[in-house]
């Protein structure tokens, strides 16, 4: 059997090198910081660590339905197009920093896209 | 009541684990904690914080067993009798739970001094009958006799003095510490319950840069921390930040200073945000040290004291690059525990 995305990209202590970096993106990017002001740091951190184990490939166990529900009151405060592109510009860009080859890069950005529509409850 | 009584405040399809607690079946459904399906069914329980923080909400399982994220941050001892928090257990099968036994949580402790050193903060030192092992910048919680129970940072250091020390705030309406400001006398005795909490001085990482922010009694644990690393030979330099309104709440002024001429790698920063002097930094303690230092990365942070500053703080220190793992915080919300559970 071949090795898994999550595999390959090094499992949890690659989620682990990149939960800072990205979260500090995502915080210094005025667009997407408001969206997460009103939680607590540890806790935001920990489910920045579901989301990037998810867009990884790894185990988790969120379905379509938990993302809409995860976002629904962001979308109400007007979570859009915009911000999930900075987002998943943030994403690209730690995994870029991380040196993580590119076509690995591609597939995690594959997984991010196609929740897109889950994420933004259309 | 003397009936058991089982909750159907969930509807009957939602799968849920049932949590025993005195005469109440409580349904918890997945995701829910203990607490808030003992809340919700109108269970009297003590708690506070409900993050995992403050103990107050300790209970023992007495069938069934909770998951072990449940027990972060618990006592060894107590952790092997089953205690576990019931703010932060989402149980995954059926429990049944009991209150904690007060002599598996509490020990007594004989206040031996008690010092005015400003208009609003005393310090008092105590000797507990049980030795204590901890560290400073835990935090130990007190209770009166009638059960007012209240939390207290730890400034001293065990290696270096025998003696257990709190700086206590007199806050306004705060009957815990107008109590102590005013009333407590050496030779009195008081329960103790702890030491918990994760902010303090992990050894290692000798030469890492130290930034320590606290304002008003937040400096408790800061200076306990700072004594700690200093005998524990830290090579980095330490930044402490004392933030208070006037010149009158720098409480420790002398001794920081002191510490400051004695130790080449101790920087002590009194901050005010509203006073004048000559010796002092004007602003907020947070503000100013941030500007002094703009890049935190592979700094050890301690943000102590008013938790709109702690917060504030945090993020401006992750951003500037202080890893969060890095940032240790005691926020000072969780001091007003309660001892009935809020309406
Ligand atoms: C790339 C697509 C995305 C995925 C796969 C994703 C995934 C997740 C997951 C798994 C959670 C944790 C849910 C939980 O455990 O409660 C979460 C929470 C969150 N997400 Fe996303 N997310 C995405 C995009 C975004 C975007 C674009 C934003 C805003 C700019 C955002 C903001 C948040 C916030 C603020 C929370 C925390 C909500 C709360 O505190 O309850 N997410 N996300």
């Amino acid at each position: 059997m071949t090795e898994s995305l999550y595999e390959r990209i090094g499992g949890e202590p690659a989620v682990e090198a990149a939960v800072d970096l990205f979260y500090r993106k995502v915080l210094h990017d005025t667009t997407t910081a408001p969206f997460f002001f009103h939680t607590d740091m540890d806790a935001q951190r920990a489910k920045q660590k579901s989301f990037l184990t998810m867009v990884f490939g790894g185990p988790n166990e969120y379905t379509g339905k938990d993302l809409r529900t995860a976002h629904a009151q962001l979308v109400k405060d007007g979570l859009n197009d915009s911000h999930f592109d900075a987002v998943a510009g943030h994403l690209q860009a730690t995994l870029e920093e991380l040196g993580v080859a590119a076509d690995t890069v591609s597939e995690v950005m594959a997984i991010a896209g196609s929740t897109r529509d889950d994420v933004l409850n259309r | 009541m003397t009936t058991s009584s089982t909750d159907n405040t969930l509807p009957p399809e939602t799968p849920a684990a049932r949590v025993r607690y005195g005469d109440k079946i409580v349904r918890c459904a997945p995701g829910e904690t203990v607490l808030e399906g003992l809340l919700r069914a109108g269970a009297e329980i003590p708690y506070s914080c409900r993050n995992g923080t403050c103990m107050t909400c300790i209970s023992r399982a007495v069938r069934g067993t909770v998951p072990a994220e449940a027990q972060k941050g618990i006592k060894d001892t107590l952790r092997g009798q089953d205690y576990f928090l019931s703010c932060i257990c989402k149980p995954t099968e059926d429990l049944e739970i009991a209150p904690p036994e007060d002599a598996d949580l509490f020990g007594r402790a004989a206040v031996t001094a008690v010092d005015h050193l400003s208009k609003n903060i005393c310090r008092v030192r105590l000797t507990s009958a049980t030795p204590l092992y901890y560290h400073a910048g835990q935090f130990l919680n007190l209770r009166r006799d009638d059960g007012l129970t209240r939390s207290y940072s730890l400034a001293s250091v065990p290696s270096l003095e025998p003696y257990l020390e709190i700086h206590v705030k007199r806050l306004p309406g705060g009957q815990m510490s107008n109590w102590i400001y005013d009333d407590l006398q050496p030779g009195v005795s008081i329960d103790i319950q702890g030491p918990s909490g994760g902010c303090f001085y992990f050894p290692g990482n000798k030469a890492q840069p130290m930034l320590l922010i606290g304002n008003g009694s937040g400096l408790a644990p800061l200076i306990g921390i700072a004594r700690d690393a200093l005998k524990d030979g830290h090579t980095g330099p330490i930044h402490l930040y004392h933030g208070t309104q006037f010149s009158g709440g720098l409480y420790l002024d002398d001794t920081l200073r002191q510490m400051d001429a004695d130790h080449g790698n101790f920087f002590y920063n009194a901050c005010l945000s509203r006073g004048e002097d000559a010796e002092c930094c004007h602003g907020r303690a947070e503000d100013i040290a941030l500007a002094d230092h703009t890049d935190l990365s592979d700094w050890r942070v301690f943000l102590c004291g008013y938790p709109p500053m702690v917060r504030d703080a945090q993020r401006r220190a992750f951003l500037a690059g202080a890893a969060l793992a890095d940032i240790y915080i005691d926020a000072f919300e969780l001091r007003d525990l309660r001892t009935e559970p809020r309406e």
